[in-house]
């Protein structure tokens, strides 16, 4: 390990500007005031002073539950739930002598119900555990004592422990920064973690702390730190420190976060001053609010709906039970075999009125089969079920990173086949964020073979040969291309590579071209010195993409000292590799206002290059007279990388004269030394003077590197009728060019831009009043909303895509604004938002999550996206990247973008159809159950006698009709995953619900009313009077009770097999399994002692199985039940199929080998999209037209 | 220190790094059923399905049903309602009052036999609007009691019927305290039918339920006289009409098994019956019904369940040809999805 100083660079003087503004005097005067209280006491952390400050651990813990709060915490959650409340409370009530059936027998089955919720939750969160206990245990060098570094767990830091984090580590709390490897005790840093930027972030220690080299000079090292208290605000921090009698300001600049990570940077040396829950990382993370399905929401309204049904069918029960009871004494009625003269208060006569009210609370225990108990917990097996299949599918693993998709919450799995709109985050999602040199333009001539995603999949789309630059590419173009070994590079291109490009016949301007990539950068290289070879690290991806392609054209730079950049290249004369040193005399450079970066550098033989690279919008307007030569090629050229997705820089140069240049870089060291407010404006003053008459060299074109499959995936979504919007915190150009490469954006396209780069909001953001700039930035922002609406409005036929900026989108996220703004972004077929802020990021999901009252799913991968995540009704998480922090807080993880459309249209489709008619059926099955308790009560005169066996009663739910409904919601596939694949539109069944909406769910309810009406009614007729057996004997009531109840298992169990479209074994074991179980049951049940079996003592072995008209009955009840639903199943299927049901029979009729058919059926079935490339590729047949209409 | 963190050359993370040992251990294992791919028959309701299952409902139906209507023809019932009969003409305005008394209470009724009856022939008694089912009657009593005559003392569940003068009631509880109490005796040609009153309760009772050392104690010794009383010498597993009794009925309408004559009947035969006219039904407007039937296969004299499989299975062949004509006539239009509503608007998007 090197403790020396790496690099003699100051590279703090590179960068211009943009450092850090300290904080204001108002800021420091709060220290210790109330907010500010917080002292750390520097290396002291075991003092007698700090141990008595008692801060936080740095353990963190996520979990729900500690070991002592699981038990009450998780009854409590379980009985918040109105069913499990109701059923709880019954389960008391039926403790009383108000129960009709013993408590045991109601007891038992909540108890099991209950802890298997309990238990599920304890697995969970002992994943969790398991998980805090890996973060917590790894390991991080703190300072014992004597200078002497131990490595410790991250849950032992204290605040106060000087800690020493090496290159690549995670920071493992909030440090304030002392000291690093670097001179000027810089140090870079990588954020991904906290808010998704990918760029590294600087930061400097305070000067008097930068001595602290070595380990060594930590030993005598004390300071006091003041600083604010802990809080959730990343971007601010109030301190100050004392050191050596001396006070010195603390600002952002020092804090290094925890979960950031340390990047380009050997050491650093960091004081603890936030631990665990203090930290601002977790301090930002607020709980994850606990999601529900729609589904869910939805199913406890029905349950409420079904207590509804409950209290009425009570109540009537009750006013007659009332009625019956006070006639008990009337002649006529007297029923004197109940000797009701000496009845107790709940069968009174002279006390009706109680007993009344008295029986409403038994009828309320009896009539509890109608809430079905078993319903939660099944739902939550299910679900866990149907999650484990997710995790386990392999077409959504990822091979690469050794990554399978996790759910890592199991109950939003139907909600996965309901998702209206999608908002995805670009970098890590969509693209893998790494750039690659594709393509150029020099001296208008394109140059460059490669193929980007997008052009593979329109390729692929329409099946034609593909072409590149007007040549066919004679071997398979679909992705067996020569690949390029080296990272960034993907160019290919004989006429170029391997110095071929000398004989070109602009081979100078191709020098030219590739010089300047050597030279205008921030770059610094990095010799292996043992290979030989150079690498770079680079502020981003693309700027290492460019100096990457310039070194494999043969323009290596090799070395930057603070004053030149050296770059080995042929030289054209004599034709050898030379080494040649240009002298660094400026940076200009880039910002998001300026688009562009140069350089002003002095080559050997003194003439003075200004070099300029930065984006068309910018550059083709700076170009001299003498500079368009080949203006009219590259921008044609331009266009189309642009449309293939390609990030586009123009390249332009020009030689300055001495005179020019010293006017210049007097003037641009004043601006930069100015500390006026509006040293930036100053600054950018300058440079225009000095960045004009350029000479246009060529466009270069960075592919930023689509994930494998993305586009392909988002058509298939788009076919879905998905909506995708995408929420950056990238640039506008870069968000666009996404846009394009991913095909929701294509030419031809209609684009409403809102931004406030308009010159009125510039202009006055230089006066800097802020309520002006806030009343007029308000006021451009609605009239451009209004403006595009009334644009979308104007035309019919066009597809229209928003594109808004993070400033505009501020005030369009306004409440007044908000509605207008979901509005034009409703009636938009693509939508970007660029430049968003995490917090932006979740408003917009929020937004169009309860604008539009549909189904949002949020994708990302980084912190910043986090917000969003938890905000969206499913937060998808991709786990591809390091940072976890997303994949934490998400619903499902999964590896890539593209699983997202097996997960949405297989899984989705699958686990919405399975948990809606699995709830149906579920109530179906309590409702026919529940109907005959009821009829038969209006047989006992309402007097709360169950028909049934208690323990018949009890175990309906959890055991003979259980399992099959758990089957259902695992295995039933409507149609197989390769037809959802196939059929995307399938998917909109989900979307509008069509298998949950009140109708179905009151016609299962009414096939229940049905079921059970018939059931009781046939049951009765034909055990009524006449002998049961041959022997004479009759049906009583345990015989008529058993047989009922026989029928009732039998209907409801054939009814889920008429109901299901997928029989496996396992549908056949359960389906048939639980009619079995009855029977044994009845035998077991019935050969126990009669004290325990009561009514049911050898009812089966002695009553019904030796009799000819239990079966008869039996087989006549069920059948007669079932006709009515099988023959409306037979019309339905036949006429007036949905979706599913006409796939099915297009598999049914072997009609999916046949693409014609399948394409006949598509076609019709898919309304046209617009976005996606399948659109793309239409809207391509007549591209040029367009494309010229848009550059007059 | 960093030697497995290769010096990246760009800043941005990349998916290719993480190759490595760990490759694929986390794949997850393929097989049919954790893809989902497990093999299935994925049933379709196609004409001929659902033409064949209605065809094969109505085979199966109509014959089962045809059986049943036959077997129910085969059984001989003589039903006699005589609870309005039984009473005086003098006592018709006061049957409560007749019924409570102390009058005597034989009646006599003639019964006609239409039809042969072969033996056995099955004796019941009819009760109508008697809620045997009722709540607090099918609670009071005491398996524990009936079952052991250690726990004689159990009466707790047989409130109000319990205890008398704080000594338990054997057997307790409303059920028993209201035993049916009438009794027939037959006589054909003024010769005595004997009514055969052993093995009418069930096995199980007798064993089980139905202790054999419990003897009835302070049975219908209250303030309150019920119905029917027992021999206190009897144990109760011996008790039959108390078993038959207190297994109680599904319904307020019921027939309970009385006895059996074991000889056959004769067309034409006239039968006189005896009726200890005792039970009280009065107070409530309850019918009580004397039954003499036969049985056949499917016991008793029911034909609903025939009609009701030959309705069903009519039914069943009816819509099949229904659903071969609609089949026939309106073909339907493969794919054609123009009538899914929600695809009928090409908005928003």
């Amino acid at each position: 390990m090197r403790t020396g100083r790496k690099k003699k660079i100051n590279f703090s003087k590179i960068y211009s500007f943009k450092r850090g503004k300290g904080p204001s005097k108002d800021d420091h005067s709060q220290i210790g005031g109330p907010g500010f209280s917080r002292v750390v006491f520097c290396n002291e952390s075991d003092g007698l002073e700090s141990s008595s400050r008692n801060y936080v651990t740095n353990y963190v813990r996520t979990t729900k539950y500690t070991a002592a709060s699981f038990l009450p915490k998780s009854l409590f959650e379980q009985f918040r739930r109105v069913a499990n409340f109701y059923f709880l409370v019954t389960g008391i009530l039926s403790f009383t002598s108000l129960a009709p059936y013993s408590a045991v027998s109601a007891i038992i089955p909540l108890i099991i119900v209950i802890g298997a919720t309990m238990v599920k939750e304890g697995i969970e969160d002992w994943r969790r555990k398991q998980q805090d206990i890996e973060m917590n245990n790894r390991k991080v060098k703190v300072h014992k004592s004597d200078g002497v570094f131990h490595h410790t767990e991250w849950k032992n830091l204290k605040v106060g422990d000087i800690v020493k984090v090496e290159k690549d580590e995670f920071f493992p709390a909030d440090l304030l920064l002392l000291s690093s490897s670097y001179e000027d005790a810089i140090c870079y840093v990588e954020t991904m973690n906290l808010d998704g930027e990918t760029n590294l972030k600087l930061k400097q220690a305070l000067e008097v702390t930068s001595y602290l080299n070595e380990d060594e000079d930590i030993k005598n090292f004390r300071a006091l730190i003041k600083c604010e208290d802990p809080n959730a605000n990343l971007y601010s921090f109030v301190g100050s420190m004392e050191f050596q009698e001396q006070q010195y300001p603390l600002s952002p600049q020092q804090l290094l976060l925890r979960d950031s990570k340390l990047r380009n940077t050997d050491h650093v040396y960091g004081a603890v001053i936030f631990t665990g829950h203090d930290t601002k990382v977790i301090q930002n993370s607020t709980d994850p609010p606990s999601k529900r399905s729609k589904i869910e929401k939805k199913m406890d309204k029905i349950i409420y709906f079904l207590f509804g049904v409950l209290f009425l069918i009570a109540f009537i029960g009750s006013v007659y039970f009332g009625v019956v009871t006070k006639n008990d004494l009337k002649g006529g009625h007297y029923r004197w075999y109940l000797q009701p003269e000496r009845a107790n208060i709940f069968f009174d006569p002279d006390r009706a009125p109680a007993a009344a009210i008295y029986h409403f609370l038994t009828a309320l225990l009896l009539y509890s089969y109608l809430i079905p108990i078993s319903l939660y917990v099944s739902i939550e097996i299910v679900k866990v079920l149907q999650s484990i299949f997710i995790n386990q599918d392999v077409n959504m693993y990822f091979e690469e990173a050794d990554k399978p998709a996790h759910a890592r919450t199991s109950n939003l799995n139907e909600e996965l086949g309901q998702v209206d709109t999608i908002l995805s985050d670009k970098t890590g999602t969509l693209t893998c964020n790494s750039m690659e040199f594709i393509k150029c333009s020099i001296a208008g001539t394109a140059y460059g073979y490669g193929v980007t995603e997008v052009e593979k999949a329109m390729a692929k789309k329409k099946g034609s040969p593909l072409k590149v630059n007007g040549k066919g590419l004679v071997d398979d173009p679909f992705g067996n291309m020569k690949k390029s070994t080296v990272k960034g590079f993907n160019f290919d291109d004989d006429r170029i590579m391997n110095g071929h490009w000398i004989t070109e016949p602009y081979s100078n301007i191709i020098q030219k071209f590739f010089r300047l990539l050597a030279i205008c950068h921030t770059a610094i290289p990095d010799i292996d010195e043992h290979r030989g070879n150079v690498t770079y690290e680079a502020e981003s991806p693309d700027e290492a993409a460019f100096v990457v392609a310039a070194r494999e054209i043969g323009f290596e730079f090799f070395k930057r000292t603070q004053t030149s950049v050296s770059v080995n290249e042929l030289d054209l004369v004599s034709g050898k590799r030379v080494e040649r040193s240009y002298k660094l005399l400026n940076i200009i450079e880039f910002n998001s206002t300026r688009k562009r970066m140069s350089v002003i550098v002095r080559d050997e033989e003194g003439k003075l290059l200004l070099l300029c690279k930065g984006a068309d919008s910018v550059m083709f307007e700076r170009l001299g007279t003498n500079g368009r030569e080949f203006e009219e090629e590259t921008i044609k050229h331009v266009n189309e990388y642009a449309d293939a997705g390609l990030r586009t820089l123009i390249l332009a140069y020009r030689e300055l004269n001495e005179e020019e240049f010293e006017e210049f870089d007097k003037k641009f060291s004043e601006a930069k030394n100015s500390v006026s407010a509006d040293r930036d404006a100053l600054i950018d003053e300058v440079t225009e003077e000095i960045e004009k008459d350029l000479i246009l060299l060529g466009a270069t074109a960075v592919e930023d590197k689509l994930q494998l499959g993305v586009p392909e995936c988002i058509d298939k979504l788009a076919q879905a009728g998905i909506k995708i919007w995408v929420l950056t915190g990238d640039k506008l150009e870069t968000a666009i060019n996404i846009g394009y490469a991913c095909s929701l954006l294509r030419q031809g396209m209609k684009k409403i831009a809102i931004t406030l780069e308009n010159p009125e909001i510039v202009a006055l953001e230089k006066v800097g009043d802020k309520n002006a700039i806030a009343k007029a930035s308000k006021q451009s922002v609605l009239k451009q909303i209004t403006e595009g609406k009334s644009q979308v409005a104007a035309s019919r036929s066009e597809a229209f895509a928003l594109i808004i900026d993070g400033k505009s989108l501020a005030y369009a996220l306004d409440d007044n604004a908000k509605k207008s703004f979901l509005e034009l972004a409703m009636v938009c077929a693509s939508v970007i938002c660029c430049r968003s802020s995490p917090k932006q990021k979740a408003l917009v999901t929020r937004l169009v999550k309860e604008g539009t009252n549909r189904t949002t799913l949020a994708i990302g991968d980084g912190a910043n996206d986090v917000g969003m995540l938890q905000e969206a009704d499913i937060g998808i998480g991709i786990s591809g990247v390091e940072g976890m922090q997303a994949v934490m807080s998400s619903d499902i993880a999964i590896a890539q973008f593209r699983y997202l459309e097996r997960l949405l249209l297989v899984h989705g489709h699958w686990c919405y159809r399975r948990i809606s008619s699995m709830i149906c059926y579920f109530f179906y099955k309590n409702v026919t159950f529940g109907i005959t308790i009821f009829l038969y009560e209006a047989y006992t005169s309402f007097s709360g006698q169950p028909a049934y066996n208690d323990w018949f009663l009890s175990l309906y739910n959890v055991f003979f009709t259980s399992l099959p409904v758990i089957a259902m919601g695992v295995f039933d596939q409507d149609v197989s995953a390769r037809f959802c694949l196939k059929f995307p539109l399938l998917y909109q069944e989900g979307v509008q619900n069509l298998l949950f909406t009140w109708r179905r769910i009151i016609g299962w309810m009414l096939n229940g009313v049905c079921s059970g009406v018939i059931i009781f009614f046939f049951c009765k007729e034909a055990l009524s009077l006449p002998a049961f057996k041959k022997n004479g004997k009759i049906a009583e009531y345990q015989i008529f009770g058993a047989t009922m109840y026989t029928c009732v298992v039998w209907v409801v169990n054939c009814q889920m097999a008429l109901a299901i479209s997928y029989f496996t074994l396992i549908q056949h074991i359960t389906i048939w399994g639980g009619i079995a179980l009855w029977y044994l049951f009845l035998l077991a049940y019935g050969a126990i002692p009669p004290s325990i079996s009561t009514t049911a003592y050898k009812v089966f072995v002695e009553s019904l199985a030796p009799t000819p008209s239990f079966y008869v009955v039996t087989l006549f009840v069920v059948i007669s039940a079932l006709i009515p639903y099988y023959s409306y199943n037979a019309i339905q299927m036949r006429f007036f199929p949905m979706f599913h049901g006409m796939i099915q029979w297009i598999r049914h009729e072997g009609h999916s080998e046949d693409p014609e058919y399948c394409d006949m059926v598509r076609q019709r079935s898919i309304r046209p999209t617009t976005v996606g490339f399948t659109a793309r590729s239409l809207a391509r047949t007549n591209p040029l037209e367009d494309r010229n209409q848009k550059q007059r | 220190m960093n030697s497995n963190t290769p010096s990246s050359s760009t800043g941005g993370p990349g998916s290719a790094d993480s190759t490595g040992p760990r490759r694929n251990t986390k794949r997850p294992k393929y097989s049919r059923f954790s893809q989902q791919e497990l093999p299935a028959c994925k049933p379709i309701l196609t004409p001929k399905w659902v033409i064949s299952t209605f065809l094969l409902v109505g085979i199966v139906f109509i014959p089962i049903g045809i059986v049943s209507l036959l077997a129910s023809r085969d059984v001989v019932e003589i039903v006699d309602r005589y609870e309005t009969h039984c009473i005086p003409s003098e006592y018709q305005n006061d049957k409560l009052g007749y019924i409570q008394g102390p009058q005597d209470k034989t009646c006599y009724r003639t019964l006609t036999v239409r039809k042969h009856m072969k033996q056995p022939i099955h004796v019941y008694y009819q009760l109508d609007s008697f809620y045997q089912n009722h709540r607090r009657y099918v609670k009071s009593r005491s398996d524990q009691q009936l079952r052991s005559a250690k726990n004689e003392g159990d009466t707790d569940p047989c409130k109000p019927e319990a205890t008398v003068d704080g000594r338990p009631i054997v057997p307790c509880g409303l059920i028993a305290w209201s035993l049916f109490n009438d009794t027939y005796s037959l006589t054909r040609n003024n010769q005595q039918l004997n009514i055969n009153k052993t093995n009418i309760s069930w096995k199980s009772d007798r064993d089980r339920k139905f202790g054999k050392n419990v003897f009835p104690k302070n049975f219908q010794n209250g303030t309150l006289v019920g119905g029917g009383t027992l021999d206190p010498s009897l144990p109760l597993n011996k008790q039959e009409d108390l078993m038959v009794w207190m297994r109680t009925a599904a319904l307020p309408t019921f027939r309970k098994l009385y006895g059996r004559i074991e000889v056959d009947l004769q067309v034409g035969d006239t039968i006189n019956v005896t009726i200890s006219n005792n039970y009280n039904t009065y107070s409530f407007n309850g019918k009580k019904k004397l039954v003499l039937s036969t049985t056949s296969w499917l016991g008793g004299k029911n034909e609903f369940v025939g009609i009701a499989y030959l309705t069903v299975g009519g039914l069943s062949v009816g819509l099949a040809i229904l659903f071969a004509l609609i089949y026939l006539i309106k073909p339907r239009r493969l794919g054609d999805p123009s009538y899914l509503s929600w695809n009928q608007n090409p908005g928003g998007h």
